[in-house]
């Protein structure tokens, strides 16, 4: 197993890409994930979410874990 | 109690009627308040043709119901419902339709409220507009 990457939005169009696998053993925290996958700095406001819950960047990840990078969210209307 | 994510067009006034009608609330209730999101064709002073709202299969609807689970717990509702358009839009399509059904007015104000706003900053959704310079991404709330 690894670990699944996933990018949307504005991060998956500047990647372009919108999913990735990270050797589990290469990586402790959802920052290193970035790191092993970006290949640039993680952009300012960057949202993190592990297994589809808000994460911070230092939280742990683990074989099978989803981890995802977004941008600010921006739904609802008016 | 009720979270979709729909990207087929969202007729607010149906789901509202379609909902109550699978309700046995009939007596209890006596507030519901609807909130419609529509969509303007015009952001930070520019004419947008159209959108495209992109979002994260999953963990939407988790975080959806974990928004209107908070909301059922600090205010006296019935029921609630959100139901959210993903995929392209035109201007006046309607967006997002929140309601939450009480026994009084200032239950289901506050509940409504509250899932909206909170909705806006943790469902994740992302704008794009097409606009007359081409297409941008809404980088913050407006």
């Amino acid at each position: 197993m690894a670990i699944t990457v996933r990018f949307f939005a504005g991060i998956r169009e500047r990647l372009g890409r919108n999913q990735a696998q990270v050797d589990a053993s290469a990586v402790a925290s959802a920052a290193d994930v970035w790191r092993e996958v970006a290949g640039v700095p993680l952009p300012p406001n960057t949202l993190i979410a592990v297994n589809q819950e808000y994460a911070q960047p230092g939280q742990a990840v683990r074989d099978g874990d989803e981890v995802a990078f977004f941008p600010p969210v921006t739904g609802g209307a008016a | 109690m009720s979270v979709r994510v729909i990207d087929t067009p969202l007729e607010p006034w149906r789901e509202v009627a379609a909902f109550e009608a699978t309700q046995k609330f009939a007596g209890k209730v006596g507030a519901a308040c609807v909130f419609v999101g529509t969509m303007r064709d015009y952001n930070q002073d520019t004419t947008v043709r159209s959108m495209v709202l992109e979002h994260y299969p999953a963990m939407t609807e988790r975080e959806l119901e974990a928004i209107g689970n908070e909301a059922a717990r600090k205010w006296t509702i019935e029921k609630w419902m959100v139901v959210h358009r993903h995929g392209a839009l035109q201007p006046s399509d309607p967006i997002v339709l929140v309601a939450a059904w009480s026994g009084h007015r200032e239950q289901a104000f506050a509940a409504c409220r509250y899932i909206i706003e909170a909705l806006k900053t943790r469902a994740p959704f992302w704008k794009q507009e097409q606009t007359e310079n081409g297409a941008r991404w809404v980088e913050r709330q407006t």
